[in-house]
């Protein structure tokens, strides 16, 4: 499973990797943490390790930036082994969850005590630190206190210290995760630019997808010390190759059954939870009989009170509830099976006629194309 | 707090709890100015136990002694009891910590009497086998002090260390230094409060501490506690009353002086933090 998502994903990688993370297995005990993961990233990406509290993504982060050590296996940044470095000794740099900055030095000091560690002449050290203060434009905050500063300048100044030694990888441990939500989505695309203004690589972890999807150009699905699937937003959520990531990432309607009919060009599969067998519009790698899940986007799922005429992927069923959402509709349809459907129907779909209300009968539909079968 | 919501007998269970903590302190710092030789008559004010005190030279050397031994163990157990603080929270789980927390700890618990007598044993055979400390004086009072204060300053710097943010120490380090720097640089000036709070504590132990001092003293090095002690126990002197007098007050006029300072800077603080 690993195996086939990774190495397609280390072939796009248009030059050679500039980070690799070899077989890491990390153990507390009994306990594998971090269990045989391999990942390539390449120069100037932002790459995400998504995944719930507890799948081991923040300890592969500790172990980049080297305050814990792999059991087994290797990384390796930019040509060179990094593996057993210790953490003052690697070219990393990472932003804390909790910001860490030094309560008893101003922003000042605080950005400066990298730059100090590098012996750098002093009057290089004060130009750095004024350059760093104008990208987070925190110049005018320079000698206040973190105390004094709200979380989103404390944010800004912690950005700034990881920054300032320019460091070949930056590591960003849940950025936004102390934030309060509106200035979590500000800062989100403000954060980016910033990275990519300075060009520098960055892996962050985050639990949050939306600040994943936001931020990342690729996303790693982690649960259970695993990388489930490595792709990019978009792939992640129209084409997950699991459950797990069809169902952590955006809402989905999933449906079990078997496959009756294996062609090259679609499957049909049947599941008691359906009236009759679905059409999927892509083959499969797999065999007739083959239990698989079904996924199928709520916004994919069409609400109608005319029986749809083309394809046979539709079902009856009478509206259970409604979660009215202003730009759009949440309908929960009971089919006749018992399954709850969920359609995310937009409001610009009710001009012609009213919308269906509470226990109407209605019909779901959707397109060959728009469901996906998962293998496992 | 609405003063006029206690109860009639909140106030007098409060009245009753202060004047038993406080009168006593007040009839001493009375007689103190009595004119009288007899601590049970009063017979007009006077200041003349205040100049017998100052011109008693067995009060004034023992009072230098005291106050040198109390800035020597406190200076002392800081430096290990930060140590072993540092040991206790940063050091992982290794092989007889919880020996060596309790062994730390055990001063504290252990009846001063058993510490001090199992130290003057401990000396005594020192000094049979190796002939060092030769006598008992200021320096095994100064270890005897130390290894009671030290466990009250591994204490406060260990649960200190403990609240303190890690990641903190684990930014300083991913920015490049190194770990004993980090401890100079980092760690030691966010627990300086700690440090400063326990040097204190440490100090107000060692200088009104009577049952080690009296079992590892000798000839020549007697404490102020040790000289009120034996004073008192020939009868209550109007001079004592003085000496304590005085005690109060410097003691007062420092828990008052350090409580404004703090409140002030507390108060700054929060001035700041509303002005962003």
């Amino acid at each position: 499973m690993v195996e086939s998502s990774v190495h397609p994903a280390a072939g796009t990688a248009a030059s050679k990797p500039y980070l690799q993370i070899v077989d890491v297995v990390k153990k507390f005990g009994d306990n594998t943490v971090v269990n045989h993961i391999n990942l390539s990233i390449s120069k100037n990406d932002i790459f995400a390790l998504l995944g719930s509290s507890g799948c081991g993504k923040s300890t592969l982060l500790r172990m980049l930036a080297g305050m814990e050590t792999p059991t087994s296996g290797r990384i390796i940044l930019d040509g060179e082994d990094i593996t057993h470095l210790a953490p003052y000794e690697r070219p990393i740099n990472m932003m804390f969850q909790s910001y860490a900055l030094f309560p008893h030095m101003t922003v000042a000091q605080n950005i400066a005590l990298g730059l100090k560690q590098d012996g750098l002449p002093r009057k290089e050290i004060d130009e750095r630190v004024e350059r760093m203060l104008d990208l987070v434009q925190m110049k005018k905050y320079a000698h206040r206190k973190p105390f004094q500063l709200s979380g989103g300048q404390q944010q800004r100044v912690a950005l700034a210290r990881s920054l300032a030694k320019r460091p070949k990888l930056l590591l960003l441990d849940e950025p936004l995760g102390a934030l309060d939500k509106k200035l979590r989505q500000q800062t989100q695309l403000e954060l980016v630019n910033l990275i990519d203004q300075v060009g520098v690589t960055c892996i962050m972890v985050t639990h949050d997808q939306e600040e994943a999807m936001t931020m990342a150009c690729r996303i790693g699905i982690m649960s259970e010390g695993q990388l489930l699937q490595i792709a990019s937003p978009g792939e992640l959520y129209e084409r997950p190759n699991c459950r797990f990531t069809a169902e952590f990432i955006g809402e989905t309607n999933m449906f079990g059954g078997h496959v009756v009919e294996d062609e090259p060009d679609y499957v049909r599969v049947q599941t008691t939870e359906l009236p009759r067998p679905v059409r999927v519009g892509h083959g499969i790698t797999g065999t007739l009989g083959m239990p698989v899940w079904l996924s199928v986007r709520p916004e994919r799922v069409g609400v109608s009170r005319q029986q749809p005429t083309a394809g046979g992927n539709w079902a009856n069923g009478t509206v259970h509830d409604i979660a009215y959402l202003g730009g759009f509709s949440i309908f929960h349809v009971r089919l006749d099976t018992g399954k709850v459907v969920k359609a995310s129907v937009p409001a610009t779909r009710w001009r012609e006629e009213a919308a269906p209300t509470w226990n109407e009968p209605v019909f779901v539909s959707w397109a060959d194309t728009d469901a996906v079968v998962l293998t496992q | 707090m609405n003063g006029k919501n206690i109860s009639w007998f909140g106030r007098v269970s409060l009245g009753l709890g202060f004047a038993f903590l406080y009168v006593p302190i007040l009839i001493l710092i009375v007689y103190s100015f009595n004119a009288s030789k007899l601590v049970t008559v009063l017979a007009g004010f006077s200041t003349q136990w205040y100049s017998v005190l100052f011109n008693d030279d067995a009060v004034i050397s023992s009072f230098g002694l005291s106050l040198k031994i109390a800035l020597l163990s406190s200076t002392m157990s800081v430096v290990l009891g930060t140590i072993a603080g540092l040991v206790l929270a940063r050091f992982g789980p290794f092989r007889g910590k919880g020996l060596f927390a309790g062994m730390i700890s055990a001063p504290m618990v252990m009846p001063e009497v058993i510490v001090g007598l199992s130290m003057l044993l401990l000396f005594v055979e020192l000094q049979q086998w190796f002939g060092f400390p030769a006598e008992r004086g200021v320096l095994t009072i100064w270890v005897g002090h130390v290894t009671l204060c030290m466990a009250y300053v591994t204490v406060v710097i260990r649960s200190r260390l403990v609240e303190m943010d890690r990641s903190i120490e684990e930014a300083a380090m991913d920015l490049g230094v190194r770990p004993l720097k980090i401890f100079f640089l980092i760690t030691l000036p966010i627990i300086a409060p700690a440090i400063a709070s326990s040097f204190l504590l440490a100090f107000t132990l060692s200088i009104d501490d009577l049952v080690i001092t009296a079992f590892l003293s000798g000839p020549g090095s007697t404490t102020l506690p040790q000289l009120i002690f034996s004073r008192v126990r020939l009868g209550l002197n109007p001079e004592i009353n003085a000496l304590a007098t005085i005690t109060v007050l410097v003691v007062a006029t420092l828990v008052v002086g350090a409580n404004r300072v703090m409140v002030k800077a507390e108060q700054r603080r929060t001035r700041l933090a509303v002005a962003t």
